[in-house]
């Protein structure tokens, strides 16, 4: 499954990289992209382990940039 | 500015304002003297300093001991905290000047910067939002008699919609009824309008200028030209490009690196050398400062970002960053004649009547004779002539497969057709100069000229080949199932180096497959090919080449899906355009990236031999940022 997450807060360009960086490595996840600029996340992951993965992602997110929140 | 912005603003309105009281406190009033000693006076003046620090910098120092938490230990925020509170404790080592004032103003302006980062990114993402505005919010449909506003989502194919003067057009469809003028430049950045009338297929996105028209939908919203255009745009920021990546990955590396170095710095020498604490600390503290990869990581994306809203605009459609990285290296452009350099349709483009015969009389002559064949040659003639056809007059039509027609017109037999239809006729006829059909015509025997019938080439087809080799495109290639003499005719008006006729659609990518070969050796190897069609059966093409780019796309399904640049217009002259728009972009990407390195390097030089202060490091971190992204928003305009 493949879906666009709005990303709120998310106020430091370097900060996207490292997120995407640590939800591409999440077990699971085909592919992830955080675009700074469209304050998006893509994620692409198993159908199955979606919702957890998504969890996880969320956890590495905030680790990273504490006020940024995945709507979902 | 939103709440939040706002509200960091009044802090640092306030933060300032405190400053300087502070400042012409411990500058200019006597406080040593007043509290008896120099070291209680420091320590005022350290507590004084830190009050505007604080209500600056609090959310900073917070979140970087939230992180470090995290184990995120080289985010700016922690390197931020460490050079100013290591500014602060300087007053530590009696043997230093104190840095309370350098720690407290250090924060402020990070502040700023951070401030304005992010209301510059934030405006230009609303302004790139802005040009996309193009997604209508409602359709008039009728229900129970009564015109009511429905989400575009809920009207069905076959449904009509009633599109007034001053709205959008929300779905793609058929004008059922009605005549009016659209405003198409949001959608391919033509400004003159178009007229549409009854039968006419409109497009969503377009504005009715001035009548009511009623439209049959033909496509749901989710596959309306507008939806697909969105979402083309909206994900073209998923695909980055090389030098995106690149960044991001020197970032994580460098970064660790200066504070490394900014460790060694401050330790080594002091204890091995026995230099000064102080000083050596203070350089450490300066690394810092300028490790922060911000101004780099920010706006290389910007500037693609930019690079990409700008090309919307003109109604150029970038998939994603590493298409608008590869357009710029485009050295070959491979054409698709037909469609893409030339109209795609059959035009008289000369009528040449034997001596003694009225032009006039010969289009009349051959209309008629093309009265009944739906022949595109035919259709051709007949929208030449301007007169009426009447029908009275034209009796016994035979239609001869490959050759032509021959019909009794007025009582008398008339021959219209190609070479082989006169000579088995024994009618004599010649050649013409020009390149093209020629439908020659004969009235009871004898000539009485030909029609030289052609596909024209679009008005700014040459001119859009200089534009691209003015670029510094190096190779132009026209492709052709056409016979040789009219692409070799046609290559010649146009000013293309080579032309490859007579192909099949297969030929068509073993050609390109060759003249890729051939760019990817030539001189650096970097070099890109592009090829440019109007996406009817030349997907495979499109995908096999470097770049494909899709012209006169709107509402070709096909064609947006295979290309990678999509030309929402069927001008050529884009092509150029959106050549000039990607290099201008990647120039704004390298002058950002040397730009930004070179100051820090330069920096972290002068600070590792003593020279450079506090000061000249914010300024390598936030000032370089804020150039960087003034810089990168320039990407953004282009000439319409």
């Amino acid at each position: 499954m493949r879906k666009a997450f709005k990303l709120q807060d998310l106020d430091c360009a370097n900060c996207a990289a490292k997120m995407e960086n640590a939800i591409s490595n999440i077990d699971g996840v085909k592919s992830a992209t955080v675009s700074f600029m469209t304050q998006k996340l893509v994620l692409e992951a198993d159908d199955d382990r979606f919702e957890a993965v998504l969890d996880e992602a969320e956890r590495a997110c905030r680790k990273i940039e504490p006020d940024c929140v995945i709507l979902r | 500015m939103n709440k939040k912005q706002k509200r960091t603003r009044n802090r640092i309105v306030l933060a300032i304002a405190l400053f300087v009281v502070v400042y012409v406190v411990a500058e200019l009033l006597p406080l040593s003297t007043w509290l008896g000693s120099e070291t209680t006076a420091l320590w005022v003046e350290f507590a004084l300093f830190l009050v505007p620090y604080l209500i600056a910098g609090y959310d900073v120092l917070l979140r970087a001991a939230k992180n470090i938490g995290h184990g995120q230990v080289f985010d700016e925020n922690f390197l931020m905290s460490v050079a100013t509170i290591g500014a602060f404790a300087l007053v530590l080592f009696p043997d230093s000047d104190p840095h309370m004032a350098e720690g407290a103003a250090v924060m402020l302006f990070y502040q700023v910067g951070e401030l304005f980062q992010s209301y510059a990114v934030g405006k230009s993402r609303k302004s790139i939002a802005d040009m996309m505005d193009i997604a209508p919010d409602f359709a008039n449909v009728e229900r129970d008699g009564r015109l009511v506003q429905v989400d575009p989502y809920e009207v069905a194919v076959g449904d009509e919609i009633v599109v007034k003067a001053g709205e959008r057009v929300p779905l793609d469809g058929v004008v059922v009824s009605g005549t009016s003028q659209l405003d198409t430049a949001a959608l391919t950045g033509e400004s003159v309008p178009r007229e549409v009338r009854e039968g006419d297929e409109i497009i969503s996105g377009c504005v009715n200028m001035t009548g009511l028209i009623t439209v049959r939908a033909t496509k749901p919203f989710g596959e309306s030209t507008v939806s697909r255009i969105l979402e083309l745009v909206e994900n073209a920021a998923e695909k980055k490009a090389k030098t995106e990546n690149f960044i991001t990955r020197f970032a994580r590396y460098y970064t660790p690196a200066v504070v490394g170095i900014a460790v060694l710095l401050a330790v080594v020498p002091p204890l091995v050398l026995g230099q000064n604490w102080s000083d050596w600390v203070q350089r450490g503290l300066i690394f810092l400062v300028v490790s922060c990869p911000c101004a780099l990581v920010i706006s290389v994306p910007l500037s693609f970002f930019g690079g990409i809203g700008g090309a919307s605009r003109l109604g150029i459609l970038v998939k994603g960053s590493n298409y608008l990285e590869t357009l710029a290296g485009t050295e070959t452009v491979v054409f698709d004649k037909t469609g893409t350099l030339t109209d795609g349709s059959f035009n008289v483009v000369a009528v040449h009547p034997a001596s003694g015969i009225d032009p006039d009389r010969l289009l009349s002559i051959a209309a008629h004779a093309e009265a009944y064949s739906n022949h595109p040659i035919a259709l051709s003639v007949r929208a030449a002539y301007s007169g009426p056809i009447d029908q009275q007059r034209i009796d016994d039509v035979q239609e001869q497969s490959g050759h032509g027609v021959r019909a009794r017109i007025d009582e008398h037999v008339v021959l219209v057709g190609n070479d082989k239809l006169m000579s088995e006729c024994g009618v004599g006829c010649h050649d013409c100069e020009l390149t093209g059909t020629i439908l020659h015509v004969s009235l009871d025997g004898d000539y009485i000229g030909h029609i030289v019938i052609a596909d024209v080439v679009k008005p700014d087809a040459a001119e859009a080949v200089a534009a691209l080799r003015a670029a510094g495109v190096k190779k132009t290639v026209m492709l052709t199932g056409d016979r040789a003499d009219v692409a070799a005719a046609v290559a010649k008006e146009l000013g293309i180096d080579e032309f490859r006729a007579q192909l099949l659609p297969q030929d068509k990518v073993a050609e390109v497959e060759k003249l890729l070969e051939e760019t990817h050796e030539r001189g650096s190897g970097k070099g890109k090919l592009a090829f440019v069609g109007d996406g009817i059966n030349d997907a495979p093409v499109l995908t096999r080449a470097d770049i494909g780019i899709a012209m006169g796309a709107m509402g070709s399904d096909a064609a947006i899906e295979a290309a990678d640049v999509v030309l929402m217009d069927d001008k050529p002259s884009n092509i150029a355009r959106a050549i000039g728009i990607a290099r201008k972009t990647m120039g704004i990407v390298w002058q950002n990236i040397v730009f930004a390195l070179g100051v820090k390097f330069l920096v972290l030089i002068l600070a590792a031999v003593g020279i450079a202060n506090m000061w000249l490091a914010v300024f390598a971190d936030v000032g370089v940022a804020v150039i960087a992204i003034l810089n990168a928003m320039r990407a953004m305009n282009v000439r319409k």
